[in-house]
Parts: C-alpha cells; structure tokens; sequence
C-alpha cells in the first residue's frame, strides 16, 4: 500500500517503506510464484501475437522472420483501403449481419425467458429448457452437415414444403437472397434456449410480492410485465446490449465458416473469414494481418466506448 | 388468499404452453432429420424424395463410418486432446486464479488488468498463427491444440471469484500450524471447490470435443485429425481423402448423404448422451459467472 509521499519524508521513512514492501512480497513469494506459469502463458501467447502485429507495417518474408522484415509503413493498409476491393463488402457484410443479429437474435432469448418464467407446469418446464440448450452443445461443422441435408432440395423437409407449396426447389445455402437469413435463424436456433439462461437467474430475483401488488391494483398481465418484469432484468439486459454493441464488428467465424461457400461471398464473407482466406490460404500475410488489426483497434474502441457512454447514462457498466 | 386466473390469463396460458411445445418440436426436428437419414437405405435415399421415417431402414451408413479408419483415429486423437488440453488447463487455472483471489497480493490490480485487457484486444489469427508454427513450432502436435487456449481467462475469473468467498479462517488456522501456501490450495482450496471445479472442467471438456479449426490450421497429418476436423471433411469439405467411400463409384453422391449422416450422429453422440446429466453444471456455471463479470 503507498501512502501520501511527500518530499519531506526522511530518509528512515522511506527505508521503512521499501522494507515494508519487500517483507509483502517475501510473505507472499509463494503465491507470486504460483503466477508465474499463468503469466507466463498470457506472455507468449496473447501478448507475443500482440507483438506479431509488427507484421502488418513489415514486408513479412517467412524466412527473414519478423525482425528481419523491411519496415514499409502503411502500405499495406492502403492496400486494404483501396486496393482491395472486396474489403469494403467484407467490411459492410460483417456490419449488416451483426445488425441482423442485434435486431433479431438479441430479443429473443429475453422473450423466450419471459415465456419460461410464465409456465406454471414444472416438469414441462424443465423438459422444454433442457429440449432447448441442446442445439447449444453441438459445433457448427454439425450443424453444417444438418442444414446442407436439411435444406438438400430433393431429399430435405424444406424442399418438400416448397414442393407441397407448389414452388422450385432451391438450394438455401447457395442462394445470396437468403443466406443472411440462415445466418441468423440459424444461430437463433441453436442459441436462445442457451441465452435464457442468464434472464432467468435474473427473473427469479424478481420480489413475488410485487407481482400480487400489481394484481391487487388491477394491472394486467402485459402491464405487469412492462412495469415489473423487464425493470428488474434491465441491468442484465443492458450488460448484455454492451457486449452486442461492442461486438459489432466481430463475427461468428466458426458459424460462418462452415455454411459459406464461393457463391455466397458477396452477403456472407466476413473480417474473420476475409483474413483467414488472404492469410492462411493465399499467404498475404501483412495483408491479413493489417486488415485483421483495423478490425481489432475498432473493436477494442467500441467495446470501451459503449461501457464509458453507458457508464454515463446509467449505473449499467463493465468495469 | 389464493388469486383466481381469469379467461384472458387462462387463454395466455394454454398459448404459452402450445407455443413452447413447438418450440421443442423444431428443436428436436433437425435431429431427427439427420437420424432419420443415417438410418436410411443409400440407394432409395435419392429415388424417393423427402420421407418422414427413414426409407426403407438400414445400417448401411453406420457400417461404412465404423470401417472408416478415420473416424477411429478421430476418437482417440480427440480424447486424447481432450485429457492433455484439460489437464494443462484446470492446472494452470487454478495456480493463477489462486494467488489473485488474495486481496492483499502485491501488484494484484496490475497483473489482474494485464490479464483482462487480453478479453478486449488481441493480434488476431495471422500473429497467432505464426507464433505457434514459424516461432515455436508446435505445428502437427497436440500442444499447438492444447497450449494457444490453455488459458481460458473468463473461466479464471469465475474460479478466482469463488476462490475469494471462501473464509479466510480456514487458511489462516492451517498457518498457524504451518501449512505452505500450495499445501492450503491443495488440501483446503480445491476440496471446498469441487462444484466450480468441475463445471469449469465440464466446460472446457465440449469446448475442446467441439474444436476442429485450430486442428485444421496446425495439424497436417490426417491421421492426427480430431474427431470434429474428420467430421469437418467428410460432410463440408466432402474431402475424398478421409470417408474410405473409394470403391462405390455410381451412387456417390447419394451415398454419400447417408455416410455423412451417420459420421454425424456417431460423432456427436458421446456429448448428446452425457449432456442431459451435466447440464446442470453448465447452467449453474454461467449463473455464478453472471453475478460478477
């Protein structure tokens, strides 16, 4: 612990002080010990990529390595800017489709939570909820497998309802008209039943006694529900509308990874996707990794944002 | 004084029930779906067209997928992944969530921020990709799975945050009569700490069954594959390399839905068959993790 300093502290106080610092850290030279392998790791591999971002203002070579590499500035980030054409669509699709996702997936967990707290039948309840995270523990390459045969026009259920309806079969997954679409339903289904979760530690905080006090006034379910239910969970909510906001501009890679393919790349590739493909498979490394520390910088900007604007308007903050 | 439901409360009710079934049933339906293909016959699957229960039964995909020397090795190569990353991880974790659950640690709120700005910047793929390959070639080994995640900073802080409710006295008490600060974490911390424990535990095990990319990217031999990866070829990539389909040359392509179903089914059925008894865990590991960010 530092006390005030003053320029007037004596000699013997300050030696007194460093004594007392170093007997802490002799007191707990165990437990610093214990960190070290933690931090070690958080070194190496968190901060050590930190350090490969180098990358994106080198003329990366494989062989001369990172130190080894010429200095070239911003070039490649005006290569991204204006060279790259497809940057601009990577850069709106990932915008579009997380407002899809703001828009869509968002609510619906907290609608579906609110449906949940309503049931009055306990063993439905349960068998529905637990019906309702399973699609939550199965990856994407999965899933992948399920909507390519779900949605296969000859042999799916989809494409015999389009039959029934009278339409063409038509290939969901290669078709730019839906795929964002999919995207979202998609990730609705396999994530809501796992997003209540959250809402509804917070909805079983929720006073009872409110709840008859309304009734007794003569509020009705919907007026119960806007003057009740939703101010007790709005801190949770709020929390959670940080971590959207700020995510704008982050992707659900595995997602999309495994249900895109060429002729879809104009709705559906993303920053991850853009700059695995540029990265991994075409080698463009500074290239990658300059457009992959743009969307980086404006991530970090956002989330920080949005706590610090929240912070102002409301009590509702990260940190 | 027991508050009487009324006709509009009534009709809202059986709503909300009706609706939460459909709910189920769409949730249950995509699985039925892929059963009902891994059971069907290859060759009627392309001739009839969509049926509800599977066509003309028959365990054709399955023997197919268990003669596929691939899906073994994706087994085995996974759990042991899975023991390796897990063992890694829950030590680790724990030797770093320990100490920063002491209030009085020196530098506590530095090294605790040094460790959470890593939740809100990175370098991104390309610098990580890098550093696990050219750096420190760990390329086409378990460690390039195991080592970049080993850390799952969220689940730290979860484990930190329980390790800081528990009582001070106890630790205290062994002190007094002696006890070393790992003697204490290993004998008084972990046993009080069974439950977040194993969810953390419980966690990590789907995270890493269910990763396949990192595979991918590091792992060059095909029989080094996961279980996911295996998956991931066969049915997205419909790589011909890993599905051991080589001899049936005309029916390929409808054969091939039916492999590809039951490579799913076999290889998503060890999660789907414990999970219904772990899920509690899970659940109450989001609900402590959500009181204290």
């Amino acid at each position: 612990m530092y006390m005030h300093s003053s320029a007037l502290l004596d000699q013997s106080s300050r030696k007194a002080q460093g004594l007392r610092m170093w007997k802490r850290y002799v007191r707990y030279r165990f437990l610093l010990l214990m960190l070290v392998p933690g931090l070690a790791y958080y070194l190496i591999f968190k901060y050590g990529p930190m350090y490969g971002l180098n990358i994106a203002f080198k003329e990366y070579r494989l062989m001369d390595g990172i130190l080894g590499s010429q200095w070239v500035g911003l070039k490649y980030f005006k290569q991204v800017f204006t060279l790259a054409p497809d940057f601009w669509h990577v850069f709106s699709n990932t915008l579009i489709i997380s407002l899809y996702k703001l828009i869509f997936c968002f609510p619906a967990p907290i609608v579906l939570a609110l449906l949940f707290n309503e049931v009055r039948n306990l063993p439905f309840k349960k068998t529905v909820q637990t019906i309702s995270y399973m699609p939550y523990f199965i990856s994407w390459v999965v899933l992948g497998g399920i909507l390519m045969n779900f949605f296969s026009p000859f042999n799916g259920p989809f494409g015999a309802l389009l039959k029934a309806l009278g339409q063409k079969p038509v290939y969901i997954l290669g078709e730019v008209r839906y795929f964002r679409t999919l995207l979202v339903v998609s990730s609705i289904w396999k994530g809501v039943g796992w997003g209540t979760i959250i809402y509804l530690a917070a909805l079983a905080g929720v006073d009872v006694q409110l709840y008859e006090a309304a009734v007794l006034d003569g509020a009705g379910k919907f007026k119960q529900m806007l003057h009740i239910t939703l101010p007790s969970i709005a801190s949770v909510i709020v929390i959670m509308l940080i971590f959207a906001v700020g995510g704008i501009v982050s992707d659900d890679f595995d997602q999309i990874l495994n249900l895109y393919n060429p002729t879809v790349y104009r709705v559906g590739d993303v920053f991850s996707t853009y700059v695995y493909r540029a990265g991994l498979q075409n080698f463009r490394y500074s290239f990658a990794t300059a457009a992959g520390l743009f969307r980086n910088v404006i991530s970090f900007a956002l989330i920080v944002g949005t706590n610090y604007i929240s912070g102002k308007f409301s009590e509702y903050v990260l940190w | 004084m027991k508050i009487q439901s009324s006709r509009p409360e009534r009709a809202f009710q059986a709503f909300n029930y009706i609706l939460l079934t459909l709910l189920g049933l769409i949730m249950l339906y995509p699985f039925w779906e892929i059963i009902k293909v891994s059971f069907s016959d290859p060759l009627e699957v392309g001739r009839s067209g969509y049926r509800i229960w599977p066509i003309k039964s028959s365990l054709e995909g399955y023997i197919h997928v268990f003669k596929n020397e691939f899906v073994w090795l994706g087994y085995k190569n996974t759990i042991f992944r899975v023991i390796v990353a897990m063992s890694v991880q829950m030590a680790l974790m724990i030797l770093t969530a320990y100490p920063l659950s002491k209030r009085n640690l020196p530098n506590r709120n530095v090294i605790t921020m040094f460790i959470v700005f890593t939740m809100l910047f990175n370098g991104g793929l390309i610098p990580e990709y890098l550093l696990v390959v050219n750096t420190l070639h760990l390329d086409n080994s378990v460690w390039a799975l195991s080592l970049p995640s080993a850390i799952n900073t969220f689940s730290m802080l979860i484990l930190r945050n329980f390790f800081m409710t528990i009582p001070t006295e106890m630790e205290e008490s062994a002190k007094i009569d002696g006890a070393g600060d790992l003697w204490i974490l290993v004998r008084i911390i972990l046993p009080l700490s069974m439950s977040v424990l194993v969810t953390v535990l419980l966690w990590g095990i789907v995270q890493n069954w269910n990763a396949w990319f990192d595979c991918i990217i590091y792992i060059r031999d095909y029989k080094k594959y996961v279980l996911q990866a295996v998956l991931r070829k066969i049915v997205i990539d419909a790589s011909p390399e890993l599905d051991g389909l080589g001899a049936l040359e005309e029916t390929i392509p409808i054969n091939a839905e039916v492999v590809k179903a039951s490579t799913i089914v076999v290889s998503t059925l060890p999660i789907m068959m414990i999970y219904p008894f772990v899920q509690k865990f899970f659940i109450r590991g989001v609900m402590i993790g959500s009181l204290k960010g």
